[in-house]
């Protein structure tokens, strides 16, 4: 099994706080990876660094290396450029006020596609892979701010497609929704599981145990426990993940 | 803890309410309802009394191209109007647009610069136009040496709404929700596309209603244009010739004292105009946030 993503050593601060401590993963290729963990565990803090969206965040320090197919992240890498090939899907829906071809189409316009053919083509085939585009075929000029949640939130997957990423960062992607949408999501995340690297932040262990492969806990900025997720979850090697997963507290 | 008499007594201050709350709360309705009535019937009676005033006396005349001391026409001033706006709004909308952005998007937080710029505009907008004007004249007119003109109006015009424009448009772009800056930059869009293509768009509504404001503030103005752009009665034929805007003229026009029913109909034209434009601004924002 490939490595996507090689996390050593990896420490984070925001202002005084610690929020990651001496971080050591190694995330497989074209797999679903799961954080789990209370919340401020650091698992979205993590998820974050990942295509260094914690830039945004001012106070943040960050220590260690993260090597994505072995190339640092920090070092000479364009930040434009590595989320290009790391999409992000959010914990809530947030599409742009804007029709729902323009919403696909922005990533690919960032990144030089103009021609109209080629972007007709790339937002036909983003929704198609989202599975939402029998949804919105008729009405792509429409605001995307009238769809519903769940509709919304398989169009932000859809335009994080657009740009053919190569790993897809989810932070708590089905929060936000009811049951039905999530069982679509969750749905379309395994399909997905075939072209792209996905790294889901959850909530919700029994989500962890339905989609993913692997899965690492969480606890106070550290990771108490990363294993098959099988594993992780019928016999934990640690006490503290057992009283996770058995309900005695998070 | 509630003791049961406490509750039989709450109960029945609930249900029975005294007299003297039924006088109150009738009192006071009474009150809110007459001063609804009172603003409104002032402005109605405002409008109306300019109305009949003036349309009467809004003849083709008043429209001819050449101004003369017989017909009172109010066309060059119209047209004087119209430009001193667009001239004002093409210097301040820039400035003021830019400046917005840089300390909403770019100036980090708790910069004393910011604070200072903040602490500026909001003086600025608190000047009384008359000082603008004092201003305008000594150092567009006479350090200049621009002369009453179109150039020195429209640039002290810019300078007052410079603040009016800024302050609605930092708020406009400060009520753009992250998530949206957040989903620009996660797919790879650098900052300034996610301002440009994103943020502003967005922002849009919020900074149209303060350039509607704005103009309405040109429009309105006379005290401010009378000692930098003049009162010459023709249409300026360049950007260093006096010329009178619409309210000026109508100030002129009353002050003389031998033209009252012509000021009249010029104020219902004004009217108008500012009728038309908060229409239309209501229109476009409706417009915009809709899509």
């Amino acid at each position: 099994m490939n490595v996507k993503y090689k996390i050593k050593d990896l420490n984070l601060h925001y202002g005084e706080f610690h929020a990651l401590k001496d971080i050591n993963l190694d995330l497989p290729e074209k797999q679903i990876t799961a954080f789990i963990g209370p919340s401020g565990c650091g698992k979205s803090t993590l998820l974050k660094t990942l295509n260094r969206m914690n830039d945004l965040v001012e106070g943040c320090r960050i220590d260690g290396t993260v090597l994505l197919d072995s190339e640092d992240i920090f070092d000479r890498m364009d930040v434009n450029v590595l989320r290009r090939r790391v999409g992000m899907v959010f914990q809530k829906p947030n599409p742009f006020p804007m029709s729902i071809y323009d919403n696909i189409a922005f990533g690919p316009r960032t990144h030089g596609v103009h021609s109209k053919s080629k972007l007709d083509e790339i937002v036909e085939k983003s929704l198609q892979d989202a599975a939402i585009w029998d949804e919105v075929k008729d009405r792509l000029g429409k605001s995307a701010l009238g769809m519903s949640g769940g509709q919304q939130q398989r169009l932000c997957i859809a335009r994080a497609l657009a740009i053919q990423p190569e790993v897809l960062l989810m932070d708590e992607p089905t929060s936000a929704l009811d049951p039905i949408s999530t069982m679509k999501v969750e749905d379309l995340v395994q399909e997905l599981k075939q072209n792209y690297t996905i790294v889901m932040v959850t909530h919700n262990m029994q989500q962890a145990t339905r989609v993913s492969d692997k899965t690492a806990f969480f606890l106070l900025g550290e990771v108490v426990e990363y294993n098959q997720t099988s594993e992780l979850f019928s016999m934990p090697q640690d006490q503290r993940t057992e009283n996770y997963i058995t309900g005695r507290f998070g | 803890m509630v003791l049961p008499q406490q509750g039989a007594r709450l109960g029945r201050k609930d249900h029975t309410p005294k007299p003297t709350q039924g006088f109150q709360s009738w009192l006071l309705r009474l009150l809110v309802h007459g001063a609804a009535l009172f603003t409104f019937s002032i402005l109605l009676f405002l409008i109306g009394y300019i109305l009949v005033r003036g349309i009467p006396y809004l003849t083709p005349d008043l429209f001819s191209l050449e101004y003369t001391s017989e017909n009172c026409s109010m066309l060059p001033s119209i047209i004087t109007t119209v430009e001193m706006t667009l001239i004002s709004l093409l210097i301040a909308i820039p400035i003021s647009v830019f400046t917005a952005i840089y300390l909403v998007e770019y100036a980090k937080k708790g910069n004393k610069l910011v604070d200072l710029m903040r602490l500026t505009t909001e003086t600025l907008s608190g000047i009384p136009s008359i000082v603008y004007g004092l201003f305008g004249m000594l150092f567009f007119v006479t350090q200049l040496g621009w002369k009453l003109s179109l150039l020195s109006g429209s640039l002290t015009l810019a300078i007052m709404i410079l603040p009016l424009i800024m302050r609605s448009t930092e708020e406009a772009l400060l009520a753009v929700p992250d998530m949206y800056r957040e989903a620009s930059f996660g797919l790879g869009a650098g900052k300034l596309r996610t301002v440009f293509r994103i943020v502003l768009p967005s922002a849009m509504p919020g900074i149209l209603a303060g350039i509607i404001l704005a103009v309405g503030r040109i429009v309105g103005e006379t005290a401010a244009l009378i000692y930098t752009a003049g009162t010459a009665t023709e249409i300026p034929n360049g950007l260093l010739s006096s010329g009178r805007t619409l309210a000026v003229h109508m100030y002129c026009l009353s002050s003389e004292g031998l033209h009252t029913d012509q000021a009249y109909a010029t104020a219902v034209v004004l009217l108008l105009i500012v009728l038309v434009m908060n229409t239309a601004s209501a229109l476009i924002a409706r417009k915009l946030t809709k899509n």
